[in-house]
């Protein structure tokens, strides 16, 4: 034990783990903080040497996602990885720490009237946990979502080996692109350290349009609307059932957003406000937590399979559904007829199929048996076990 | 196992026949010839076999089939890449997708198309246009190219400063794996296998079903052409636009050599006596083009004349010179290179002005036409190759010019993928744990080595223990002309 500690002191500030550590559960032995690139690279080859598992925590936010790990020795924080590295305004490129909260990556290039555009959907994520869990919010429907945006990525291996693919320029097909694949990884493949994503300018205005409906058919009418339409929407959510609300944003120069939002409003009805429904770019309530991605068209489906709370990009076909536990099996089985249902959270000791089919398993493991090949970086958290 | 001579491909020539119809499998050396490169045309190697399948069932068979054998296999779908991607190998296997162009399925309502790897990339557009939609990604080569090839490359386009790459309009891939599997991959759920498959160059698989994202066609585009002095002043305009905010579909900058080439070419008529034009489209809604259109009209005001599309005829007369840039070259020299390097944008004039120097000193000269929206440089380096050494003088300031890109933290390739012609230039841009991280996809993937070997990295990473794994002969690799296109 003090072995082991030392042993990763060397490599950075080290601490043994408290309760409150604990990933879902499963206490933890150690919680070490790394500074920099290098020392994250010594302390993952450290944590390599003794054997030791890893669960990798940017600011917590979204550590309860995915099944408990079947074990967690070491906990390696980003909290003092948090520097912006660079924003070169004139190239629309910024690039971050995996610690740095996204919001913080916000307010220092809204400066230059930029912005990632990336909703975060869980307050006070960091670029890191983000990129782990692929997490995008509404206006995914014009930009995109993480994997989109990024341009380039600095991991930590298993092994401790860093390593780097992508870049800083938003154009890039040198070498295959690593970091798509860490995109949604959940910290079983390495640690991500470092990020660069491309920036879109702020737009002058903002305009939001919300429509009441009656039924899900008519919501997926609305939204069949929109997307015909040459509108141009960032987003265009639904939330429901009670009521189900249909909500369009349009972004521009302040010139041509309020017409945009009359022709808009003159598509779906409703009304025009300038800041969204409280419930925007937030994930719904409920016990269990699920991702659902299905053809957009699925919508109707989805509000009728799922018996709880839809919300998402009704433009792109990627909702979160808060179901209760107790129906939550059925559900899922019901959902994944028209597209995939992945669990994101549920309750402490739910048995559940997280995941549902997902084609590909066999390449997704031999990909993990590469990067980790003794399977101690969040094992069990992922597809298939993985 | 000692190397297979193209004598020893007789009876996996035979198992092809079975499985692709006699008629589709190719072995007459002349025939083969056909095939022997791609659009960069002095790599050249007579493939082994070619066969044309029709399915994925074929595919996979024929995958299996070389896996057995320890036979290396290329896909190629139109053979237009620029560097060397769908090289074939004299003791390897030819997949070509040309028979496999079928539109399989258009959902307007769900904004998605599927389609097999050899349907050309505009046929997507022209199949949903009258429906109001188009498929983004627009390279040049776009009615020749095939959806396949453009997945292998992550294909751009001059549009994809505003729409994005081939990889952000790709919603699934069907693959054969290199265990002959057919999979289908995408981005969820589970690891994002398609971001990894799109822009791997073949490398990882071959694609036989893509679904792709359909995109609303814009309600209006205004497209204008801009004539500068200089090239300075033609790249502050770019700056200035990019800083005021506006995202232009697309900014095309081309230099006064490569407006010579492409006025003795077609005839594009541009403003005579320009240093630097500029061609700049803008689309959306009509509220905003109008407003960032007469801004961007502002932002050009050191140019002296400006030419505004009042239609689509004029629009394509203006998008004319530009699209034909690489071939008009020809016409002002016997043989040239066209590199593909990308720069973060704000070091534009410092590279330009660099790569003015480097031809200066080498007596070389460059043709400038690039994304200027995106950093992302054509140069064209000329040359004639009855000169004794030009050759190799080209060569060399063409590698200068990746050196400079290298240096100003971008990188060597931006759309025409790395394939066997950027090997070499790898190390210089990653480190060698970056390339052996990136080769564990390909350990994953393809742990034999036999797909499309020998491209993108200079130097394969050993995959642990493979059974039947063999080291093939290095592909014949022949210096030669550099014209076409
Ligand atoms: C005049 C001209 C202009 C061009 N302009 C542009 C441009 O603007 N932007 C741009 O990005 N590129 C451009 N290119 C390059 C080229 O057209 C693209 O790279 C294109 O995507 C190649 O498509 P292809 O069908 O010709 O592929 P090929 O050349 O046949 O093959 C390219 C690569 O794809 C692999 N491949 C082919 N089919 C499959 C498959 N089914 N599954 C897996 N791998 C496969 C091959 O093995 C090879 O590695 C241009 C080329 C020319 C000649």
């Amino acid at each position: 034990m003090t072995q082991v500690i030392d042993a990763l002191a060397k490599a950075c500030e080290v601490r043994p783990a408290e309760p409150e550590d604990a990933v879902q559960g499963v206490g933890a032995a150690y919680v070490a903080a790394p500074a920099t690139v290098t020392e994250a690279g010594e302390l993952m080859r450290a944590a390599a040497e003794h054997r030791l598992t890893v669960v990798p925590r940017g600011a917590g936010t979204k550590l309860h996602w995915g099944a408990p790990p079947e074990r967690c020795d070491l906990i390696v924080e980003t909290r003092r990885l948090g520097r912006l590295i660079e924003h070169t305004a004139g190239d629309l490129v910024v690039k971050a720490e995996a610690g740095l909260p996204l919001e913080k990556l916000q307010e220092a290039v809204s400066g230059t009237r930029q912005q990632l555009a990336l909703d975060a959907l869980v307050p006070g994520a960091t670029v890191g946990g983000t990129l782990a869990t692929a997490t995008a919010g509404p206006r995914r429907l014009l930009y995109g979502s993480a994997r989109d945006l990024l341009i380039g990525i600095t991991v930590v291996r298993a092994d401790g080996v860093v390593a780097h693919a992508g870049g800083k320029v938003v154009k890039n097909v040198a070498g295959y692109d690593l970091g798509k694949l860490f995109t949604g990884s959940r910290g079983t493949l390495g640690l991500i350290t470092e990020a660069a994503f491309r920036l879109h300018p702020l737009p002058q205005a903002s305009a939001y349009v919300s429509a009441t409906v009656a039924d899900a058919a008519a919501a997926l009418e609305l939204t069949r609307a929109l997307r015909r339409s040459s509108l141009v929407p960032s987003a265009i959510e639904v939330d429901g059932p009670d009521p189900i609300t249909v909500t369009v944003l349009l972004e521009g120069f302040a010139g041509g957003v309020p017409a945009r939002a009359e022709a808009a409003r003159d598509l779906i009805g409703g009304r025009i406000t300038e800041e969204p429904p409280g419930w925007w770019g937030r994930l719904p309530d409920g016990e269990v937590l699920a991702e659902v991605r299905a053809a957009p068209s699925k919508l109707t489906a989805v509000f009728q399979e799922a018996p709880a709370h839809v919300r998402g990009s009704a433009g792109r076909g990627v909702w979160h559904v808060g179901l209760p536990a107790g129906d939550a099996e059925q559900a899922l089985d019901r959902l994944r007829r028209h597209g995939s249902a992945v669990v994101l959270s549920a309750p402490d000791g739910t048995a559940l199929d997280r995941w549902g089919p997902v084609p590909a398993l066999a390449l997704m493991r031999r990909v993990k048996d590469q990067f980790d090949p003794e399977h101690r970086l969040s094992p069990g958290r992922f597809a298939g076990g993985i | 196992m000692g190397d297979v001579s193209t004598a020893g491909l007789d009876g996996l020539a035979e198992r092809l026949r079975v499985v692709a119809g006699a008629g589709n499998v190719i072995t007459d050396p002349a025939e083969l010839r056909t095939y022997e490169c791609d659009g960069l045309t002095y790599h050249r190697a007579t493939p082994g076999i070619v066969v044309l399948p029709d399915s994925a069932e074929q595919i996979a068979e024929i995958v299996r089939a070389c896996t057995a054998e320890g036979v290396p296999y290329i896909a190629r779908g139109s053979g237009t890449g620029l560097s060397g991607g769908a090289l074939p190998r004299t003791d390897g296997v030819l997949i070509v997708t040309s028979r496999m162009r079928r539109i399989l399925e258009i959902d307007i309502d769900d904004e998605r198309a599927v389609v097999e790897p050899g349907v050309i990339n505009l046929d997507v557009t022209k199949a949903v246009r009258s429906q109001g939609y188009y498929y983004a990604p627009d390279p040049s080569s776009q009615q020749i190219c095939s959806i396949g090839g453009n997945v292998a490359e992550n294909s751009g386009g001059a549009h994809c400063l505003k729409y994005g790459f081939t990889v952000n309009h790709v919603l699934a891939c069907e693959v054969v794996t290199p265990d002959g599997e057919i999979v289908e991959i995408s981005e969820a759920p589970g690891y994002d296998l398609l971001g990894a498959f799109v822009g791997s160059e073949g490398t990882l698989g071959i694609t036989t079903k893509i679904t792709v994202r359909l995109t609303r066609l814009p309600e209006k585009v205004e497209t204008l052409l801009a004539a500068f002095d200089t090239i300075e002043s033609a790249g502050e305009a770019v700056s200035a636009i990019i800083s005021a905010g506006v995202v232009p579909a697309a900014i095309e900058m081309m230099d006064a050599l490569s407006i010579e080439a492409a006025e003795a070419a077609v005839a594009c008529d541009y403003p005579p006596g320009a240093g630097a034009v500029l061609v700049v489209e803008l689309d959306g809604p009509t509220a905003e083009v109008d407003h960032q259109f007469a801004q961007v009209k502002e932002l050009c005001d050191a140019a002296f004349e400006i030419r505004v599309a009042a239609d689509d005829t004029e629009r394509a007369l203006i998008w004319r010179g530009r699209k034909s840039a690489f071939a008009a070259v020809g016409r002002i020299s016997p043989d040239y290179i066209v590199q593909d390097g990308v720069i973060p944008r704000t070091a534009l004039p410092e590279v330009l002005a660099r790569i003015d120097e480097l031809s200066g000193d080498s007596g070389v000269r460059v043709a400038n036409v690039f994304h200027a929206g995106d950093g992302n440089l054509h140069p064209l380096v000329l040359f004639d190759d009855a000169v004794p050494g030009a050759a190799e003088r080209a060569e060399m300031v063409s590698g200068q010019i990746l050196d400079l890109c290298i240096e100003h933290g971008g990188s060597i390739t931006g759309e025409h993928g790395v394939g066997v012609d950027k090997a070499k230039h790898m190390p210089r841009m990653f480190t060698e744990e970056d390339l052996d991280t990136m080769q564990m996809v390909r350990c994953a993937f393809d742990p034999a080595g036999l797909c499309n070997p020998g491209k993108v990295y200079p130097t394969p990473r050993l995959c642990g223990e493979v059974p039947g794994r063999r080291t093939g002969v290095h592909p014949l690799v022949e210096s030669g002309k550099a014209d076409l296109f």
